[in-house]
Parts: C-alpha cells; sequence; structure tokens
C-alpha cells in the first residue's frame, strides 16, 4: 500500500535517527525513547493512523543489551495500512518509557498490563497500576529469568490463606513442559524428557510443602 | 386521600441530595461472581443510589499466563490455549494463530484448507453471536431467548464434532494446514443447519427486535461516537456499531475472504440496541458465505504438502517410510521450524479483532508471543461509557459488549 | 417391617396410607432429588455448564436446573473453568456464604488440578482451598459427564448420615 510506505519514508526523514526494522510482514520502524511520542504524534495527525492496536513490549533476557522494547501497532482505518514503531528502553533495569494516553485513551490499559506483566514503568501514566496480577504481587511474570511454574508468594486475601493453608505455589511442572532441547546431535540427549524426575504431581519433592487437599 | 410527591431526579441534584439528606455515594463491587457480568469482570462501582458515578472495571481474574506459557511451548502446542482464548468461537481464534504463524514462516495454504478455516471460523462466529445475543437477552429479562439461542448452539456443535471430534475447544489447526479432512457428508450438514438456521434466526431476532422493554433498555443507552470508539481501540461489532465501516475481512481480505460476497452491517448511532442489530445481521451475513463456500468447495489437499519441518506428513507415511518418520519426530519433540522474524497479523473475530504478535528466534518455540485481545480492548471504554448512568444500564450495555473474559485476561 | 437396613417399608393392609421409612432415607431423598447448583463459572466450562441445562442434556431430570448465583440458596458449587490466584479468595468465600449442607463439584481439568494452564498464576486444582466431593475430568467435559457427575453426588449424599448431622455444627 502506498500510504504506509510513504509514512515510514516521511518519518525516517522528519526525524533522523529512526532506522529501519526488519519484519516479516508490515513496515516497522526504530525510533529513540526520546522520541517516540513526538514520532508516534506525527504518524496519527499526517498519515491518520487513528487506531493504536497493540502497545506490548518484548524482553530480550538478562545479558542482552537494550534488553527491553517497547513495540506499537498502529493502523491506519482511512488508509487501511499498519505499521509498526519500536523503541529501546535506556534502562535494562528499571526501563521506562513514555506514556501515550494523550494520544490514544486506548493505551491506558495496554501500558498498565505492560507495567505489570514486564515492569516497563510508563511516565506520565495517569493510573499505572496492575491490571492482570493483583496489586502486590511482587514479580513481573513476563520476564524471562521468571519461571513458568512461579514463585511463592502468600495468597492475596491472608484470611483465605490462613483459613485454607492454601499459598501462591510454584506450580508441579514435572519435567514438563515437553519440548525437546533443539540443536543437539545426540538424540537421545534432545528427547523431551522429564528434566527433574525427582518430584511429580504423585510424589512431592522432599522440600517442598507437598501436594495436600484441603479437607475442609 | 392521594398525596401529591415528586421523585427528586437525583443525577442532577446530587450535590442538593447530599446536603438536603445526608445521602453519601456507596462502593458497590458488582462480580467477580455475577450473573450478568459474562465471566469473571469485577466492576467497582461507586453509585449515588441508582446512578453509578464512578466506574472502575479490575480484570485479571482469568489470567492463566498464556503468554508465558507460549513461550515454554512449541507452535503446535499452543494452539488448544488459543481455543481458550474466546472459548465462544475456538474455531476462530485457531485460525487466526495459525495464519500468523504461517506469516512468519512465508507459507501458503492450498485453496481447500483456506475454505476450510473459513467456513469453520464462520460457523463459529454464529456460535458466538449466539451465545452473546442469548446472554444479552438473558441479562434484560428474555429467558427464551438463551434457550433458542442455546438450541441452534447444539447443531452447531453436532457439525463441530463431526468434523473436528470435539463439540467446542476443538484445536482443529495446525500450522501448514489443518488438522483432518472433512468427512463425506459433512458439507450437505451444514447445508440443512443453514435452511433451518435462518427461519429459526428470524424467530429469535423478533423476541426482542421490536420488543417495547427490550428497546426501552437498550435505545440511546451506552451511546458510544465514532471518535471515542476510534481512540479506545473498540473493534468488531462495538465499532461498526458506532458508525466504522471497518472489517478485517473486506478491508484486508485474508485466507481467500476476497472471493465471497457479503455485506458488512454498521449502526447508526452507536447504541446498545445498534450493537445488537449488528450482530444479529452479521449472522444472516454469515450464512450467505457458508452458502458459497458449500457451493463452491475447492479439491485439493488440505495441508501445505511442501511444508518441511513445518507440517507433520500424514500417517501412513510416518509408519511406512523412515524420512516422514523423522520428520514427524522433529516436528512433535522440538516444533515446527519457523524462521526468525517479527510478524502481527490480525484476523476478524467474532468479538472483535484479534490479534497475534510473534516474535521469533528461529526453532521450534516463540521467543515472545502477544495476544491482541479484542475484549481487553472493547471493555477499557467501561469507565466512560458506565458513568451517569443506572445500574441496570450497567447491565445492559455489558451485553452489549458481548465481551469474553478468556479473552480479555489470557 | 421397617427395620435400619430397609429404606422403606409400605404395607397398605396395615399402615394404610403412611408410609415408613427412615429419616437418613427420607432426608437423603429429598436432598439428592433437588440439588440446587451454584455454578461459579469462570471460563469454558461454565459454556458446557450451560448446556447441560438446555433441552438436549435436561438437568431438570434431576431437579438441579435452578442455577442459583447466590450462595445463600445453592446447594452445590459447581466450579465450572480455570480457578486463578486472584480469584481463588473470592471462590473461598463464597464457598464460607453457602449454608450447609453443602457439596462442591470441580469441573473440568482446570478446576480439579489445574488443568493444562500450569503457571504462575493457576491455582493447581480447587481442591487446595475447598473440599471437593466430585471431580469431572475433560477440557470441557461433555454435559453427559457432568449427569454423570451429579449421578455419583446423588450417590455420595444417599451414604451420609444426614438426621444425626442435623443438629450438629456445620
Amino acid at each position: 500500500m502506498t500510504a504506509p510506505v510513504a509514512a515510514k519514508t516521511a518519518l525516517k526523514e522528519k526525524f533522523a535517527q529512526a532506522t529501519d526494522r526488519p519484519s516479516a510482514d508490515h513496515d516497522a520502524v526504530n525510533v529513540p525513547v526520546g522520541e517516540v511520542v513526538a514520532a508516534l504524534k506525527y504518524l496519527r495527525d499526517e498519515f491518520a493512523f487513528d487506531l493504536l492496536m497493540d502497545l506490548t513490549a518484548v524482553d530480550w533476557a538478562e545479558g542482552a543489551s537494550p534488553r527491553f522494547t517497547v513495540v506499537y501497532h498502529l493502523f491506519s482505518s482511512v488508509n487501511l495500512g499498519y505499521i509498526r514503531v519500536a523503541t529501546d528502553c535506556t534502562s535494562n533495569v528499571e526501563p521506562t518509557a513514555p506514556s501515550v494516553v494523550d494520544l490514544w485513551p486506548a493505551a491506558n490499559w495496554h501500558e498498565r498490563e505492560c507495567y505489570d506483566l514486564l515492569g516497563v514503568k510508563f511516565t506520565a501514566h495517569p493510573d499505572l497500576r496492575r491490571i492482570l496480577m493483583w496489586d502486590g504481587y511482587p514479580y513481573h511474570p513476563l520476564r524471562k529469568e521468571f519461571p513458568l511454574a512461579g514463585i511463592e508468594v502468600p495468597l492475596p486475601d491472608s484470611e483465605v490463606g490462613v483459613e485454607t493453608g492454601a499459598a501462591v505455589i510454584a506450580a508441579p511442572m514435572a519435567g514438563g513442559p515437553f519440548v525437546a532441547s533443539p540443536g543437539e546431535i545426540n538424540l537421545t540427549e534432545a528427547e523431551p524428557r522429564a528434566k527433574d524426575e525427582s518430584w511429580s504431581d504423585r510424589r512431592p519433592r522432599p522440600d517442598q510443602t507437598g501436594l495436600k487437599q484441603f479437607k475442609g | 386521600m392521594a398525596t401529591e410527591f415528586s421523585i427528586p431526579d437525583s443525577a442532577a441534584k446530587t450535590a442538593d441530595a447530599e446536603q438536603e439528606f445526608g445521602s453519601e455515594k456507596m462502593a458497590l463491587s458488582m462480580g467477580p461472581s455475577h450473573p450478568s457480568t459474562h465471566g469473571v469482570l469485577r466492576l467497582q462501582l461507586e453509585i449515588d443510589g441508582e446512578i453509578v458515578t464512578k466506574c472502575d472495571p479490575v480484570v485479571g481474574y482469568l489470567h492463566r499466563g498464556d503468554e508465558k506459557i507460549a513461550e515454554n511451548m512449541t507452535y503446535n502446542q499452543f494452539v488448544p490455549f488459543t481455543d481458550r482464548l474466546d472459548y465462544l468461537a475456538p474455531l476462530a481464534n485457531n485460525m487466526a494463530y495459525a495464519i500468523a504463524v504461517e506469516k512468519l514462516a512465508h507459507l501458503e495454504v492450498p485453496p481447500r484448507c483456506q475454505a476450510i478455516r473459513v467456513l469453520t471460523a464462520e460457523m463459529a462466529r454464529i456460535s458466538s453471536h449466539l451465545m452473546g445475543l442469548g446472554a444479552f437477552g438473558l441479562d434484560v429479562g428474555a429467558w427464551t431467548v438463551l434457550v433458542l439461542s442455546l438450541n441452534q448452539r447444539e447443531f452447531l456443535y453436532k457439525l463441530f464434532e463431526e468434523l473436528t471430534g470435539a463439540r467446542f475447544t476443538t484445536s482443529y489447526t495446525r500450522i501448514g494446514g489443518v488438522s483432518r479432512d472433512v468427512p463425506d457428508g459433512w458439507l450437505e450438514n451444514v447445508g440443512k443447519f443453514c435452511d433451518q438456521f435462518l427461519p429459526a434466526l428470524e424467530e429469535i431476532l423478533s423476541l426482542l427486535t421490536r420488543n417495547k422493554i427490550f428497546t426501552d433498555r437498550t435505545m440511546g443507552v451506552g451511546v458510544i461516537s465514532k471518535e471515542d470508539a476510534l481512540a479506545y481501540g473498540l473493534t468488531g461489532p462495538n465499532l461498526r456499531g458506532s458508525g466504522v465501516p471497518l472489517d478485517l475481512r473486506k478491508d484486508k481480505p485474508y485466507s481467500g475472504y476476497e472471493q465471497y460476497e457479503f455485506d458488512v452491517p454498521v449502526g447508526a448511532k452507536g447504541d446498545s440496541y445498534d450493537r445488537y442489530l449488528v450482530r444479529g445481521e452479521e449472522m444472516r451475513q454469515s450464512v450467505r458465505i457458508i452458502r458459497q463456500i458449500v457451493k463452491s468447495f475447492p479439491a485439493g489437499d488440505w495441508y501445505a504438502k511442501d511444508a518441511r519441518k513445518i507440517f507433520a506428513p500424514p500417517k501412513d507415511k510416518v509408519l511406512s517410510s523412515m524420512e516422514e518418520l523423522i520428520q514427524n519426530f522433529m516436528i512433535v519433540t522440538e516444533g515446527p521450524q519457523i524462521p526468525a522474524g517479527e510478524v502481527y497479523f490480525e484476523a476478524e473475530n467474532p468479538k472483535g479483532i484479534l490479534g497475534f504478535f510473534i516474535v521469533s528466534k528461529g526453532g521450534g518455540v516463540p521467543w515472545r508471543l502477544k495476544i491482541r485481545s479484542p475484549s481487553f480492548c472493547n471493555l477499557s471504554i467501561v469507565p466512560k461509557v458506565c458513568t451517569g448512568i443506572l445500574i441496570s444500564d450497567v447491565v445492559a450495555i455489558l451485553g452489549s459488549f458481548d465481551f469474553v473474559m478468556g479473552e480479555c485476561d489470557r | 417391617m421397617v427395620s435400619t437396613e430397609t429404606e422403606i417399608a409400605y404395607n397398605s393392609k396395615i399402615e394404610g396410607e403412611v408410609v415408613v421409612s427412615r429419616a437418613d432415607a427420607v432426608i437423603n431423598w429429598i436432598r439428592t432429588n433437588s440439588i440446587w447448583p451454584m455454578p461459579m463459572g469462570l471460563a469454558c466450562c461454565a459454556i458446557e455448564l450451560m448446556a447441560v441445562g438446555n433441552g438436549r442434556f435436561d438437568i431438570s431430570r434431576f431437579g438441579a436446573e435452578v442455577m442459583r448465583f447466590s450462595p445463600r440458596q445453592a446447594d452445590c458449587m459447581i466450579v465450572s473453568g480455570t480457578v486463578t490466584y486472584k480469584m481463588a479468595s473470592q471462590l473461598r468465600r463464597i464457598y464460607d456464604q453457602m449454608m450447609s449442607p453443602k457439596w462442591v463439584i470441580a469441573m473440568g481439568a482446570c478446576a480439579s488440578s489445574g488443568g493444562m494452564y500450569r503457571s504462575y498464576a493457576t491455582l493447581q486444582g480447587v481442591d487446595r482451598i475447598v473440599p471437593v466431593d466430585v471431580y469431572i475430568s475433560g477440557c470441557p467435559p461433555r454435559p453427559e459427564a457432568i449427569l454423570d457427575a451429579l449421578i455419583k453426588l446423588q450417590a455420595k449424599i444417599k451414604t451420609e448420615r444426614s438426621a444425626s448431622n442435623l443438629f450438629k455444627e456445620a
């Protein structure tokens, strides 16, 4: 489509530090974090990108720098084109990005979710609190160092926790999920098998609190 | 002796009422276990009598960690999780996910596979809208609508079961095709379903469309302007009800939608009644598409034959030939090998636009998978729409939004 | 002749219009044939729970079509769907509000054991916070499976010593 191509070239002309981003489908640009609000405003006003379809972030794992990239997907209901705008957060430990709630109110919940799951703080957001996990959950689950099974914390409601003796526990993975380790030459090593066979749902780990049923 | 009294209009005289009667606002938590909130949505309302002055939705009661799970599973292992996003139209979610991954792999599926996917997606659209209609009717007090639409859904379940093996949560698609071909006689059954469905739909809609109680409860209630709808990221029938004619099946066609003729209903006023009418009409248009597909169903393969390392070969070859056996083993254990890159694909699901943003570093497991959920975005306008109205209007508006919490919280 | 083994004894020549039975049998008969479910409909299983109430599967035959969302009015909480940790506290509170006798059916894989969602946010089985009477497997279970579970629950209730429990603290 001509409109988004024109949008990308115009954006790169106006913002000299914007670079191409490799993409399998739509046009994509990298924009430095200091200019991203201006760039998005430019796209919205000049090229009629009136729908903010998605706002998310990618964690490139500890050790990568930059570690967090915030990705915006814009769609124009007038020109019917997409564009992807990506910006790297400057800090790898406490990532921040400017909020675009003034441009599209749709960003409100998306940014809250990004903060909740990945810990990216959006400056000037009117109400930045957790949305999917409960207030007071201490971790950011989608970060790469957080295990899928979770980390043990008390239940959000302490009364219920005391009454039932339950807590937020690490889910018993029983060695799963069953995906082969790629790139192994020795197929026996590569086969998906229980990586930790010391415990399962029938036999709890010796040091764990155990899988108890609440008998009322 | 009759006494004359007037009921004060509390919305207009809130300040006076507070001083006069010493009344104060009350905090009411509607949900998460509530018959009208369509799942586990919690609305923290601040009410002044019957008028809602502030509304703060709390979502996340069904957050199961799908995106984190996706980072640990192969692409094919994730298909059952996509079923349970919008669990009223699982086949449509399956299709959106499969096409997103296929775009990343630059894979084209043959026309028969595309036709199967579109056919099942349209049947899922009818199923989802029927449930939405039934739940909406139930919320405003029309029990019969729910029972009749559930009845029609049972016919659809029978068809899904014949095709996929499960009533719903089918996990039918795979990356590069679908899991099995259409059985003999199934297309005739689909045609028979359509023949009996249209009169039944007219009967269901006739219970509500000119029903005085229904129109009083929904006309002019929850009006969303065009600008608001676009600014808040609404999509699907909610956006079209507000007058924006955006339908990805027409505007950015995928999977062969451009071959079929159908109309896209667009509302005029943006109130709950318009959204209801849009959904009713969409069901009729879906039947139109289904009839066209059944008439012109292409022959051929139901999976991409040249997709080595992505789609497992057919079982008879796997059990007899070494090369296919190894291929099957690699695809099942390591996952379909998708090249590195980023892709964002959106499909027009019954609830709105479902988008998948997939970042792959090569291999069989994605690096990041973000699900752009229509219900999540549709619900973000609730704080704005649900202020200054009666509590019963909140119920009518939620019913007209037709959201699903499995999708919203993922 | 009434004895402790027979549930019901009726001989019109002797008793006339009177049926003699054990208190347990009568109370259990009443309870089993009018189990009012409290549908804790959380996710996909709730749709199958609604389907079991329609005409094709007809939970009315068992007297259980009265789905009461208020815990005060319900007997059996059918946990249908994934229970997350965020929702777990609300679920326990609602269970506490139900009047005894009360039973819990864990419907589906997610309620029984966390299902396929072995993640940081999902409660690995609702039996960690409420005592469960019947587990139904399936994802989602067919409506026939739900009816089967209801029959099993009825069989379980029939073995309860209701008369002696009547005056006990819950």
